[in-house]
């Protein structure tokens, strides 16, 4: 099966799994079975259009597969993938909440 | 025309000299070089501290913090004594103490788009060493504009990325990463942690592409972005290419001036770590503290890592990890009154959005986590 690498960001998501090995013919099958077997990382990876968010990079080898085919690159049994995230890199929380809420009422 | 050497110089970088691809020109290059380093902390630290000691003849630096106990795991220009000093001062001496003959500007305010282009305009190259998105996109931004190489690293945990972004060359970081994450979506350093010697091993990569930028020598990571896992110990290379549809660098960009950093990333760019949710969602850890005594019938939801209860803990708390919480919803009441917490605020806050979108209403967020306890409430708990 194909494999694809999982960042150290999203590992938590993944029981720690750094690679995780994947079921499909392309990339689109590959990862939705990434994410039928760990729906947490779903909204890490798509929106709710259910594209792959443009921070989100996959590499096929070493190229990005929106050099390839994109999401329909034919997969072969012993590719890998490459998730590449984006990485502030550095040493302060910014977080807010993603939908912060507006009233308290409890 | 490049400014000579004196015989003190000449014994200095004699180590460079003998390079036949440096030799006594490529010394001079350094010279008469200028680079600016974006941040003085765990990237800028080894990235101030070899471009000194190499002779490049300018280097500036821009922070606008000063130097906090919890930096020195891994920020090696600062030193105990400076602890409370000017990050961009307390890195100014170490450098003219590796090198006095060097001139060293220090820029001690926040890098914003009204600064960004007056201080960058006379340097030839730009060292990324930031610590979030604003100040990232702005940096790149700022050299497609004045068409200078981004010297880029980025780190977490055990993992780093360097590339050079030069879009009269090649692709830029906006080619690769078109907008950056929602805020809360990729965890900080601060929260997540990283390996003190990690910043050591990809600043030094990105002193080295500054140096081969400055000789003209080798092949600079321009169209190529290197993955570096330290647990691994594996370096891996991946293509970039430029992209024609790129906002700001592409066949027809649509930005072509700074704009809100801060709005574009949904995120402060030179904020402290607050840890709070705002509005009537927060809770203090004094008003936490009197509640318990007073018999309310709180539960204390822990949203840390299983490792970080071994640093410090409250009484009664549950372990609820963050990236598990929503698979664990129904081990939770929401008729319950319950108060989040973590290290400074920031995972709970999101814990919080978490909840409340689940329906849950009787919840708070402690602000400034456990470490705010620990000042507050219980001195028997360490702050990390």
């Amino acid at each position: 099966m194909p494999t694809l690498r999982i960042p150290t960001p999203l590992r938590p998501y993944t029981s720690g799994q750094s690679e995780v090995a994947v079921q499909g013919s392309n990339v689109a099958q590959a990862m939705n079975d990434l994410i039928v077997r760990y729906p947490a990382l779903k909204p890490h990876l798509y929106n709710g259009e259910g594209n792959l968010r443009p921070f989100v990079n996959l590499f096929l080898g070493e190229d990005n597969i929106k050099d390839l085919q994109g999401i329909e690159t034919p997969l072969e049994i012993d590719d890998r993938l490459l998730l590449i995230p984006s990485v502030a890199g550095g040493c302060r929380g910014l977080a807010r909440p993603l939908h912060p809420p507006r009233s308290f009422q409890g | 025309m490049l400014p000579n050497l004196s015989h003190s110089e000449i014994m200095r970088y004699s180590r460079h000299l003998l390079i036949p691809e440096v030799g006594l020109e490529g010394q001079r290059k350094l010279k008469a070089a200028a680079v600016l380093v974006i941040g003085t902390g765990g990237l800028g630290s080894p990235v101030a501290m070899y471009l000194a000691a190499a002779g490049v003849g300018c280097i500036g630096l821009v922070d606008y913090d000063v130097v906090d106990f919890s930096n020195l795991q891994r920020q090696v220009i600062h030193g105990t004594s400076g602890i409370g000093a000017l990050k961009v001062e307390s890195a100014r001496q170490r450098m003219l103490d590796i090198n006095p003959g060097i001139q060293v500007d220090s820029y001690n305010e926040p890098f914003t788009s009204e600064n960004a282009m007056r201080i960058a305009r006379d340097y030839d190259i730009l060292i990324d060493g930031t610590d979030n998105f604003p100040t990232r996109y702005l940096t790149n931004d700022v050299c497609v504009f004045l068409g200078k190489p981004n010297v880029y690293g980025s780190i977490y945990r055990f993992d780093g990325q360097v590339s050079v972004f030069d879009a009269q060359r090649g692709p830029c970081y906006r080619c690769l990463f078109p907008e950056p994450p929602p805020p809360g979506l990729v965890p900080s350093c601060a929260e997540g942690g990283v390996l003190g010697v990690l910043p050591g091993t990809i600043g030094t990569l990105q002193a080295t592409e500054a140096l081969k930028l400055i000789l003209g020598i080798g092949d600079p990571l321009i169209g190529r972005l290197m993955l570096y896992n330290a647990l691994d110990m594996s370096f891996e290379f991946v293509k970039l290419r430029k992209n024609p549809k790129c906002k700001v660098c592409g066949l027809e960009p649509e930005i072509t001036e700074l704009i809100d950093y801060e709005a574009f990333c949904g995120v402060p760019g030179h904020d402290h770590e607050e840890g709070t949710v705002g509005g009537n969602w927060d809770i203090s850890a004094t008003e936490l503290a009197e509640r318990l005594k007073k018999g309310n019938h709180l539960r204390l939801v822990d949203v840390r890592e299983p490792h970080e209860q071994d640093i410090s803990h409250i009484d009664g708390a549950e372990l609820f990890p963050l990236g598990q919480l929503a698979g664990r919803l129904s081990e939770l009441d929401s008729a319950e009154e319950m108060v989040v917490f973590c290290k400074v605020g920031t995972r709970s806050a999101r814990a919080l959005d978490l909840l409340v979108g689940a329906g849950f209403r009787k919840v708070k967020n402690l602000k400034g986590g456990i470490n705010a306890w620990a000042r507050e409430v219980d001195p028997s708990q360490p702050i990390y």
